[in-house]
């Protein structure tokens, strides 16, 4: 298990570094400053220690010399800054450059992603992986790249040095800092439990205010608020006590390791002083300056072995991120349009399925040996209970879904034999889940049709029945709508979407439940302007309220992805079938 | 923020106890660069041989010791003030958290609208632990590092004048540095959140739409719209790098200019014989020492101002004063109309539109009042009058001849039971839920109102019986069956007034007119409003309101109506076509 899971780490980190490839001369520039950049903070206190052995006493400075240290030293300060800077800039491009290009590729993946993909999986979870993930993984790398290198470099140069300088000390070190991560890692595995316990009383907490807070309004009108707040102090009592738990212990992670530090400051002051004190024993030359390096070593050499600890979870995190959005992206793309597919003109409308057989998961058949003729400028409806395949046909009219098998074809072209832009131009499709962008009014209307004039669109929105609420909004049509159409009621939406078809009047028309939302007197105001707009047109119209659909030339009654029954509205009343039943229960009581 | 330390209250102690233990390590460590300069210092004489090396080494070891002791009293005093400042924090958010939730619970309908329910939950929940981390932080850290990058500087004015000038040139300097990056980089990091705001915004919206999306062909179009969103989130995320990217390395130069002229000016005072070299060594530790307290500062100051921002936001809440007053309990007059309008309208924001405009209409007891009307014609707002949910703009509401608004709240919600438009079912058994209706039903009184709410299937149906349990937001029940199940909470409580908003929309035709036979039979003989856009629910009605546009455009019985009220009419044709209307 654990095996398998390293496996796809580093199939994940190759394809990190495949995706680098582009900016190599820049990662080994910024590797190259990393490494100077070690180097100078290194050598500064070497030389301040230098300088410092230059001080004895009174009358015994050295100040020529020590001038010269300053110089080099000021010198070293400034090329390292330099190069740090430089360094963080390199890294800052190349991250964000690299998240840039993740972030496009997914977007592009999900503009050709199967509608089956996008059905099967929850919105948020998408865009999480799309923006929280990827900005995760930037956090990483950008955090791998400045600080794991460099961390890396400063410990082996530090413990290389002070073997250098006086091996005594640098044994003494060498033992006693592991005990640091050793005390880091205790903590952090006994917390994690703590952090459990909190994360999940927090969840709950969560869960019962978005209940309670979300439904405010049910929760007073049965005057229920006495009772919810003494439950909520009763999960909020046990959530006090987790949390106090888990922040206490998480909280002594930077004591003790201090602590740590502080035993191994004073194993070098002490180490240190005796080899002074004791020259003759060992055979190192060694200074008090030496001594206030070392010092200050110890110091740095405990800093990084903290931080690549934290690095290295935020890199196994981005490792983690990384992968569910390279998941997305190699998600298969729907089946690309053949390669001699046909540019399929303005049609007049037959549109025929054969022998349709489809399912959305192999284990469980939708619709088998479906047939369905329809003659251009026929009017189609489909209805039945719900679940019962209508929104599947409309699916694969679209070729939102491709069928197992059978074909269905427009105007004697098997549709996956066309281009399904020309397909879906012949199309005017408005369904019961309004959907607008972010923008004006007129942005949303003129989608099917760019270059339409104003008398075009105010010409449409009057048949839409939607002018006179669009003139009553503050800009009129150039009033900006938020995300999903912002305050806008459901019927207001659904009239917009009306009029985007009333706009750009393609051939056949879809309208799925397109009227739902909008009350019974506007509805039949709109559906005069259907009928004019369906005269010539193949028209597919699914909808709940069989009054609406009375007209149509053809009526399929579906049930379980079956057409059961079909035939004029006349035809199937007399039948005295699915459909009579289903008619007539709208007027029983 | 000021306001919020009231809930500190009960955890003074700890809140003083906290930072003062984390002065007292910050103190200790101070004490370290002292004893290592005797150390020096010492070595110095023994080389010299104005002490033996037994001297020596008997000094150095108790110095040491010295040095691990401060470290374990340095421990011992940090964990002390980290135990109380997670204590004093955990129990601040504990009481804001409980007051804040009584806080929402208060506020009337007209409140909850205007935060929104997100907006409430957020405050709930991120705000009040950001708040939780910024005092957790501010007691741990506000007194320590400014302690010891000022308590650096003063040692290092005792051990010599010059080189504390020299400390605080450098901090100024590094002072004006860190807080310089930080002031430009704030407000370049809000951008940058509100650029990605953007992209996470494009990428919601094109999954949302991609039927629309790909009907229209506009794959392209999309992406184009995308990439020039996330080129300016890049520009914006670069731009910031760019300066933060300065931190380190200046602060870096800094602190190490400060270290060489702090060797010179000590160099000048060894050679005059005023400091020792040991001195000097202690000077230059205490340069270290402050860079990372600075940093740390700095971070702290983030933290806080995200605290102080949340801080504003809960404050908001907790500073709302309820709107709805309820004033003292009038006594309900019997031989009057039950309920009555008069005059009513409705604004739901000062300056906006009407909802309802001047409706005036009585209704006795045991009446069923049917109100019908497009979407957006006022139904809801108009039923949502009677139990108090809000205050009538222009006229009055009465029930029992006293004005809604001097019936005591719980009074009034009690005699009301009230059934939603949207469904909702709480998270607990079927039994918890119906019983919001009336908390000390027997299970014989709820099986009766799940009998006349015609639910008594959907409880059969489920193996637990009233026992089932019911998931968040009653997930695991259709639309249908929720309808049904809140019907028959509002009957657990025998209202006098019974409110049904629109809440047989998923029942089926038949279902329907079984519930409508159903609630003429109760023996308790409320007074039902029923909200319909379906005329076929109300036609029954003893008295049926037509509303249009916020007016009330017709008001009798079903016939008197077809005859002659115009919008009824239409309304009716619309659902059973012109031959229905004249049967």
């Amino acid at each position: 298990m654990k095996k398998a899971n390293s496996g796809s780490q580093m199939r994940i980190i190759k394809r990190v570094i495949k995706q680098l490839k582009r900016y190599i001369p820049a990662v080994c520039l910024s590797i190259f400053l990393a490494l100077l950049t070690v180097v100078g903070n290194l050598a500064a206190p070497i030389l301040f220690g230098n300088a410092i052995d230059l001080i004895v006493d009174a009358g015994k400075v050295d100040f020529t010399c020590i001038f010269y240290y300053f110089i080099l030293c000021g010198a070293i300060v400034v090329a390292t800054s330099l190069a740090q800077w430089l360094m963080n800039v390199i890294n800052n491009h190349v991250v964000y450059s690299v998240v840039k290009d993740v972030r496009e590729e997914a977007f592009i993946r999900l503009q050709k992603l199967p509608l089956k993909y996008i059905d099967g999986h929850s919105y948020g979870d998408i865009v999480s992986r799309c923006v929280a993930d990827v900005d995760q993984f930037a956090d990483g790398l950008l955090m791998g790249f400045t600080q794991l290198f460099t961390g890396v470099l400063t410990i082996l140069g530090t413990l290389v040095l002070m073997f250098m300088f006086n091996w005594i000390i640098a044994l003494a070190v060498f033992v006693i800092t592991p005990l640091s991560l050793f005390v880091a890692k205790f903590i952090a595995s006994r917390t994690y439990s703590m952090f459990k316990k909190t994360t999940a009383l927090r969840g709950e907490q969560t869960g019962f205010i978005e209940e309670m807070i979300g439904n405010l309004k049910v929760v007073q009108a049965f005057g229920r608020e006495d009772e919810n707040q003494q439950k909520f102090d009763g999960i909020n009592e046990e959530l006090t006590k987790a949390s106090l738990a888990s922040t206490f212990y998480s909280s002594l992670t930077n004591p003790c390791t201090r602590f740590v530090n502080a035993v191994v400051y004073a194993a070098v002051a002490l180490s240190g002083a005796l080899t002074l004190i004791y020259p003759s024993v060992l055979p190192v030359s060694f200074s008090v300056g030496k001594l206030t390096t070392l010092l200050s070593y110890s110091n740095q050499y405990t800093k990084p072995f903290n931080e690549i600890s934290g690095v290295l979870t935020e890199l196994q995190n981005a490792i983690a991120c990384a992968g569910r959005i390279y998941e997305l992206i190699d998600e298969p793309c729907e089946v690309p349009d053949a390669a001699d597919a046909v540019e399929l003109g303005t049609v007049s409308g037959d549109v025929a399925f054969l022998d349709v057989e489809f399912c959305y998961e192999p284990e469980k058949p939708l619709i088998k040996g479906l047939n369905i003729s329809a003659k251009a400028g026929q009017r189609i409806a489909i209805v039945g209970p719900t679940g019962c395949g209508k929104t599947t046909l409309i699916n694969l009219l679209m070729r939102f879904y491709d069928p197992v098998s059978g074909e269905i074809t427009v105007d004697g072209n098997e549709i996956k034999g066309v281009t399904r832009h020309s397909l879906r131009k012949n199309y005017g499709m408005v369904l019961q889940d309004t959907w607008l962008k972010s923008g004006t009014i007129r942005d949303n209307i003129v989608i099917g049709k760019p270059d339409a004039t104003d008398e075009e669109v105010i010409a449409a929105a009057k048949a839409a029945y939607s002018h006179n609420f669009i003139m009553q909004l503050a800009d009129g049509y150039n009033t900006v709508i938020g995300e999903d159409g912002g305050s806008l009621s459901q019927g207001q939406k659904q009239l917009l979407c009306i009029t985007r078809i009333m706009l750009c009047l393609p051939p056949m028309l879809i309208l799925d439940e397109a009227t739902s939302s909008i009350d019974t007197r506007t509805e039949m105001k709109i559906q005069s302007a259907f009928s004019k707009l369906m005269q010539g047109r193949t028209s597919f119209i699914v909808a709940h309220r069989l009054s609406t659909i009375k007209e149509a030339d053809l009526i399929l009654v579906m049930n379980n992805g079956n057409i059961i029954e079909q035939g004029t509205h006349d035809e199937l009343m007399q039948a005295n079938g699915f459909y009579n039943r289903l008619y007539n229960s709208q007027f029983a009581g | 923020m000021k306001d919020l330390l009231r809930y500190l209250k009960n955890y003074k102690l700890y809140s003083v106890l906290a930072p003062l233990f984390k002065l007292l390590e910050a103190a200790f460590e101070l004490i370290i660069p002292l004893v290592v300069a005797a150390i020096v210092d010492r070595i110095t004489a023994v080389e010299e041989g104005t002490f033996t090396q037994g001297d020596g080494t008997t000094f150095v070891i108790w110095m040491c010791l010295i040095l691990v002791g401060l470290g374990i009293i340095g421990l011992i005093s940090a964990v002390s003030a980290q135990y109380f400042a997670a204590k004093a924090a955990v129990g601040f958010s504990k009481e804001l958290r409980s007051d804040l939730f009584g806080k929402m619970q208060s506020l009337s309908y007209s409140e909850i609208d205007g935060l929104g329910t997100s907006a409430m939950i957020t405050r709930m929940t991120s705000d009040v632990n950001q708040i939780q981390t910024g005092v957790n932080l501010v007691l741990r850290l506000f007194m320590r590092s400014p302690f010891i990058v000022f308590g650096a500087m003063i040692m290092a004015f005792v051990l010599s004048a010059a080189a504390g000038g020299v400390f605080a040139l450098t901090i100024a300097v590094l002072f004006v540095v860190v807080f310089g990056i930080m002031l430009i980089t704030i407000p370049m990091y809000k951008k940058t959140q509100g650029n990605l705001d953007k992209v996470t915004k494009a990428t919601r919206e094109t999954l949302v739409g991609s039927r629309v999306v790909r009907a229209f062909c506009k794959e392209e179009d999309e992406i184009k719209g995308y990439d020039s969103r996330n080129a300016v989130l890049t520009a914006s995320q670069k731009g910031v790098g760019k300066i933060s990217a300065l931190m380190n390395p200046l602060t870096y130069a800094i602190i190490n200019a400060g270290i060489i002229l702090l060797i010179y000016v000590g160099a000048l005072k060894v050679d005059s014989g005023s400091l020792t070299q040991g001195e000097v060594i202690a000077l230059y530790n205490y340069m270290s020492q402050i860079l990372i307290e600075l940093i740390k500062l700095a971070n702290l100051i983030i933290t806080v101002t995200k605290c102080f921002a949340s801080a504003g936001r809960v404050n908001e809440i907790l500073n709302m004063n309820p709107s709805l007053v309820h004033t003292a309990v009038a006594e309900i007059v019997e031989n009057m109309p039950f309920i009555s309008f008069n005059n009513v309208s409705m604004k739901y924001n000062k300056g906006g539109m009407e909802a309802l405009s001047g409706i005036s209409f009585t209704a006795e007891k045991g009446q069923t009042i049917g109100i019908i009307g497009g979407t957006g014609s006022g139904k809801t707002t108009l039923v949502n009058l009677i139990p108090h949910f809000y205050d009538a703009s222009e006229g009055e509401v009465f029930i029992g001849g006293q004005n809604v608004n001097s019936l005591g709240d719980e009074k009034l919600r009690e005699m009301c039971g009230v059934v939603p438009q949207r469904a909702v079912l709480f998270k607990g058994t079927i039994r918890d839920n119906l019983r919001w209706g009336n908390e000390d039903a027997s299970d014989d009184e709820i099986m009766q109102a799940v009998n006349y709410a015609c639910a008594s299937d959907v409880v059969q149906s489920k193996p637990d019986g009233l026992d089932e349990a019911v998931e968040q937001g009653g997930k695991n029940f259709s639309g249908g069956q929720r309808q049904r199940l809140t019907i028959a909470r509002a009957l657990v409580r025998k209202p006098e007034i019974l409110i049904l908003d629109d809440s047989a929309s998923a029942l089926d035709y038949a279902t329907d007119a079984r519930l409508r036979n159903n609630l003429r039979l109760l023996d308790y003989n409320p007074t039902v409003f029923i909200v319909s856009q379906r005329t076929s629910s109300i036609h029954h009605a003893d008295k049926i309101l037509v509303l249009d546009g916020g007016k009330l455009v017709g008001c009798g019985k079903h016939d008197e109506l077809l005859d002659s009220c115009q919008v009824y009419r239409e309304i009716y044709e619309s659902q059973y076509g012109k031959e229905g209307a004249k049967a």
